[in-house]
């Protein structure tokens, strides 16, 4: 992480970084496909890129159905998310393997917080009006307070998309600013709803104000809209990370959520994080994915790795 | 490497294809090959070329060579098989093009193995475009044969086809030869790169497979001899070639006089534009797609770089940091991105031309990547600094490495795109669609890319214009080359009349006129006396002296190109050129008496006939400036989401060289289309009866026909010839006179590979309006330009 303390401090707004960008969609998914055909990790190489993947897992009920039981089921998944044998068999049986997180919703906090105590797994609470983002600003912070003081200490947020649909860059900046202001010490994962968001050049702008406004991740869905996460939308949030990055030297995560479900997916983002930012973005300090079903796929191709036959999902604990 | 250890470098590892069946087929057949002729292999025995892997230098196989007893037998056995297959009904011929296409996508995964191991090309690309696009070029002719008869009617095969194809993409450049001659009703002998005749031995397997009737394709392996054995054999029909400039000359001249027909895809400099307002990372991956696809071994690689100077140094950080994370090693990994070069030659060739430019002052750049120990690999890279005065800037190193230079203005970038002797392709970065539009359209290339590069479609016409050669591959231009008229066809040899150049005074007089008039040359608009200061007399049937030609020489042909040069604006609007046509028919409308009286007395023939040959010349005139907005492009269904056009435009500047046949509607007949479809003329009229240039220079400056669009010049005809043959700056040729004169221009016309239409040789009935008007000589008088432009907010 930066110098800055793991954060990212943000700047004033700054039009010129983001005004004149244009995205070509075509070429975006063009890259996007032939990232995804060109490369590939196999055998014990697949084992440990998947086993990665688990690690930034922010595993994720967001149902308005949650219940404290259900939470805590969800959080003994995320302290033991591989069946032991099956890590022993890999070799990293001791190696304390989580998840990245569990995140949940506010009210829902101080079951995680309760469940996770001990584990060192972070709790990450969406906030702000999740996920359409319309209550009135005082409240949307005055959430974000409450996430953090019930323990939370990763804040996902939603964005006003008014803002970024009617190029209403300062507000959107001022926005954000104040949610960052209100998370604290909380991490602040900015949600841009990248699926109501229309084209790849609006995400890109929109991915520059939040970084500017002080969001410590970039994250593209609230896995509520139509269209969640894809590779093309990831690729051009990644180039205005990479291009934040360049003009300031401090460093954002990325969070691709809803729409990840299978363990290709996970391996084609982790080889999209790879080859447009390296290294460090394939760890869950600078990468995270918000997902729920995921997980069970990533551990069923872990049993078929070890064992050579196909596995199934009634032999892995349900999250 | 254990897990943990894995998690620590999160690096790829091996992702090795599988091998194991294409080695087993080498094996199985001795890792030995012979050629493919009358549906028999052949000459196994006495195969001892060597073939090897550029991955690794080992011996993949051997290959037999051909020489003229083999190319003998294959020209025979296509010629026999010939008339069958072309009696096939379209369904007949669809079936079996068909098959070929299932049977081949049946079998990608081992085609794409055989191609990468005997090419060095990544798997990957094998996978994902050499084999799938061969397969779509399959499919899209077998729909071609299926519906030829109504699509393709009135048109009838060429006969035996010599087919000759390069090593950079020898499956698929196989495809886009054997599937539209096939389609069309030819027959074929090809000859695949002898640095890379595998795949095409597995696919002459598949076509005894598929039952295809014997000698419908033969397969001759062999290098430059063989090739040359094609070209220069006399029962072949047609020769298409794909290769570089340096060949694709010589083929021109072996085929001079010949009468095949010829077409050529060669050698490129593209340029590569990135405009301030480009989305710079998508342009930065197209460098990747267009210059370090395939080792930069790509006919219309984008390997020339004009970055327009604002944005050129964040682009070119952009473009280091990623050329940084190209993965260079074993093709066959499937996470391979640049393979090896094909061979220990080739990579000798780009290295030479990299010392050169280091020679010259230029900084390489190139990946700090690990290369293979073994095997033939370059690392990518670029000339950030090479202007175009750099060898490197000027010739094509067909390698992994890029040229770099900056533009400051749309008209500059257009200026450098273009000076190049190449027009093969451009591909174009901007998001103006002004901007990009307007690149489009002034870029003298046969493809564009619009905010892409390197996209092909069995449906999209595929080609180049100036020294990257001519003709077309893919959509109906391309089955078209496979293709003429059902018609008979004219074999009565063409009759020069002698005409007495001498510019010595005629004391057997002149004609009786009031005035003296002065026929002078029309250049730029302007009557010019010509440069020698020379006239000669014509004379009609009788040997009366009718009057005075200027006797003009390689300077004035020169004067005369430079005003066709200078012309402006005469491609620009259709509708102005039909009415400037229909001006011209009005024009020589009231000067028909004394057009039929001059045509009479020149040529002696009745005054019935030379009234006609008045009236067919107004009629021509219509015909031209109606279709003159006529002749239009098309939009090609290729892809999704991607909006494909071919623009047809006018070649540039032609010259002409009339025919003695009918001095009036002769020269006019091949004007007018030319005119009409915007180009340029220099034109040589008869030279026994040139005095047609005196009206006609006062039609063409009484109809609005704006100053060097047409040029005449009057002389020795092939004297003339011989200058506007050899002119660099001449796009094209359309020459009428004896079998030998035109022989000698299509040789002449290499040097620059400027088109060329002649009469054969053969005598021409001008008043055949079957044959003396019409589409072909719109399609003749036009190149087509491709563009491609994928959309979606």
């Amino acid at each position: 992480m930066s110098e800055t303390g793991g954060r990212n401090p943000g700047t004033s707004l700054e039009r010129g970084w983001f005004e004149d960008v244009q995205v070509n969609r075509s070429a975006a998914e063009r890259r996007a496909a032939g990232l995804a055909a060109s490369r590939t990790v196999k055998k014990q190489y697949q084992a440990a890129w998947l086993l990665r993947a688990i690690q930034c897992i922010d595993l994720t009920t967001l149902a308005g159905d949650d219940t404290p039981g259900r939470v805590r089921r969800l959080c003994n998944k995320a302290r033991q998310p591989v069946r032991q044998d099956i890590l022993d068999e890999l070799g990293v049986g001791d190696m304390g393997l989580t998840t990245g997180a569990v995140c949940v919703y506010p009210t829902m906090v101080p079951h995680a917080v309760k469940a996770l105590a001990g584990t060192g797994i972070p709790v990450a609470s969406v906030a702000t009006g999740f996920p359409a983002g319309l209550t009135p600003l005082e409240q949307r912070l005055g959430e974000i307070r409450y996430a953090v003081e019930q323990g939370a200490c990763e804040i996902d947020i939603v964005i006003t998309r008014q803002y970024p649909l009617l190029g209403e860059w300062q507000a959107l900046h001022d926005e954000i600013r104040a949610m960052r202001e209100a998370c604290g010490d909380a991490k602040m994962k900015a949600i841009l709803a990248t699926g109501e968001l229309g084209t790849l050049t609006t995400v890109y702008r929109a991915s520059m104000v939040a970084m500017q406004a002080g969001a410590d991740f970039i994250k593209t869905s609230t896995g509520k809209e139509t269209e969640n996460a894809t590779l093309p939308v990831s690729l051009v949030m990644l180039r205005a990370l990479r291009d934040y990055r360049d003009r300031t030297g401090h460093q954002v995560g990325f969070k691709p959520a809803g729409g990840l479900r299978t363990a290709k997916d996970a391996m084609n983002w982790l080889a999209l994080m790879k080859e447009e930012l390296g290294g460090p973005w394939m760890e869950p300090g600078l990468f995270r994915i918000g997902a729920s079903s995921l997980l069970a796929d990533i551990e069923r191709q872990l049993e078929h790795h070890v064992t050579g036959r196909y596995a199934s999902a009634a032999h892995h604990a349900l999250s | 490497m254990n897990i943990k250890d894995i998690m620590a470098t999160m690096d790829y590892g091996p992702a090795p294809e599988d091998a194991g069946p294409v080695a087993a087929w080498l094996e199985a057949r001795g890792r030995a090959f012979g050629h493919f002729i009358d549906g028999s292999f052949r000459n196994v025995e006495v195969a001892d070329s060597i073939v090897e892997n550029p991955a690794n230098g080992k011996v993949l196989a051997r290959i037999a060579i051909a020489g003229e007893a083999e190319v003998n037998a294959a020209v025979a056995a296509a010629a026999k098989a010939f008339p069958a297959w072309a009696a096939l009904s379209g369904f007949e011929r669809s079936r079996y093009l068909y098959a070929i296409a299932r049977q081949l996508q049946k079998r990608e995964r081992f085609f794409a193995v055989l191609e990468s191991l005997d090419n060095g090309k990544p798997i990957r690309e094998s996978r994902t475009a050499d084999i799938p696009l061969a397969v779509r070029h399959f499919y899209h002719h077998a729909g071609w044969a299926a519906a030829a008869e109504t699509e393709l009617a009135e048109q009838q095969p060429l006969g035996v086809c010599g087919q000759i194809i390069p090593w950079n993409f020898p499956l698929l450049m196989l495809a886009w030869k054997i599937a539209p001659a096939l389609a069309a009703g030819n027959t074929v002998v090809l000859k695949p790169a002898e640095l890379t005749p595998l795949t095409a031995c597995a696919f002459a397997e598949l076509l005894a497979e598929v039952g295809l009737p014997k000698g419908v394709v033969n397969i001759l392996h062999g290098g430059a001899e063989t090739g040359s054995l094609i070209v220069r054999h006399p029962d072949i029909a047609k020769i298409a070639f794909t290769g570089s400039t340096a060949v694709g000359r010589e083929i021109r001249r072996a085929t001079a006089g010949s009468g095949k027909r010829l077409t050529l895809e060669l050698g490129g400099k593209s340029p590569f534009i990135v405009c301030a307002d480009a989305d710079l990372d998508a342009a930065v991956e197209g460098v990747v797609e267009g210059v370090w696809f395939n080792q930069g071994e790509v006919c219309c690689a984008g390997s020339r770089l004009l970055v327009q100077e604002g944005v050129a140094p964040r682009f070119l950080e952009k473009l280091r940091a990623r050329m940084n994370r190209l993965r260079i090693g074993d093709p066959l990994d499937k996470t391979t991105d640049v393979g090896a070069i094909v061979s220990a030659g080739q990579k000798k060739r780009i290295e030479s031309l990299l010392e050169g430019a280091m020679a010259e002052g230029y900084d390489l750049e190139q990946t700090a990547c690990r290369l293979p120990d073994k095997g033939h690999y370059i690392a990518p890279g670029l000339f950030a600094e090479a202007d175009p005065a750099a060898t490197v800037s000027q010739v094509e190193i067909f390698g992994p490495i890029a040229v770099v230079t900056t533009f400051r203005t749309i008209d500059e970038a257009v200026a450098l795109a273009n000076n190049t002797a190449y027009g093969l392709s451009a591909s174009i970065w901007s998001e103006n669609i002004s901007a990009a539009t307007e690149l489009a359209a002034r870029i003298k290339a046969g493809v564009v890319w619009l905010n892409t590069t390197n996209l092909f479609d069995a449906n999209a016409p595929f080609g180049g214009m100036k020294e990257s050669g001519y003709g077309r591959e893919g959509a109906r231009e391309g089955i078209a080359a496979y293709l003429k008229p059902k018609r008979g066809e004219v074999t009565k040899p063409y009759e020069a009349p002698a005409v007495d150049f001498s510019p010595a005074p005629t004391p057997d007089g002149s004609a009786d006129v009031l005035v003296d008039r002065t026929l002078k040359n029309y250049i730029g608009g302007k009557q010019v006396r010509p440069d020698g200061g020379g006239s000669y007399a014509v004379r009609d049937r009788e040997g009366q002296v009718l009057g005075l030609a200027p006797l003009s020489n390689r300077k004035d042909v020169r004067n005369a190109v430079e005003a066709a040069l200078k012309q402006k604006g005469w491609a620009g609007n259709a509708h102005n050129r039909s009415q400037v046509l229909y001006f011209i028919a009005e024009n020589i409308a009231t000067r028909e008496a004394e057009l039929a009286t001059l045509v009479q007395s020149m040529t002696g023939v009745g005054r019935r006939a030379a009234e006609r040959e008045v009236r067919q010349t107004i009629e021509r005139c219509f015909y031209y400036a109606g279709c003159a907005d006529k002749h239009d492009g098309a939009i090609h269904a290729t892809k999704a989401r991607h909006l494909t056009l071919s623009l047809k435009e006018p070649l540039g500047v032609v010259g002409v060289l009339a025919s003695d046949e009918a001095p009036l509607l002769g020269l006019m007949s091949m004007i007018l289309p030319l005119i009409s479809t915007g180009n340029c003329v220099v034109a040589v009229p008869s030279g026994a009866h040139a005095l047609v240039a005196h009206p006609l220079l006062q039609v063409f400056d009484t109809s609005d026909l704006p100053g060097g669009v047409v040029n005449l010049v009057t002389g020795e005809r092939d004297v003339l010839a011989k200058t506007l043959a050899e002119h660099a700056a001449v796009d094209g040729l359309w020459y009428c006179g004896t079998g030998e004169g035109a022989a000698h221009v299509e040789a002449l016309s290499a040097s620059n590979l400027k088109q060329v239409w002649t009469n054969g040789g053969q005598a021409f009935d001008w008043s055949d309006d079957v044959v003396a008007r019409g589409r072909d000589w719109l399609d003749r008088a036009t190149q087509v330009k491709t563009i491609w432009l994928p959309y979606g907010a």
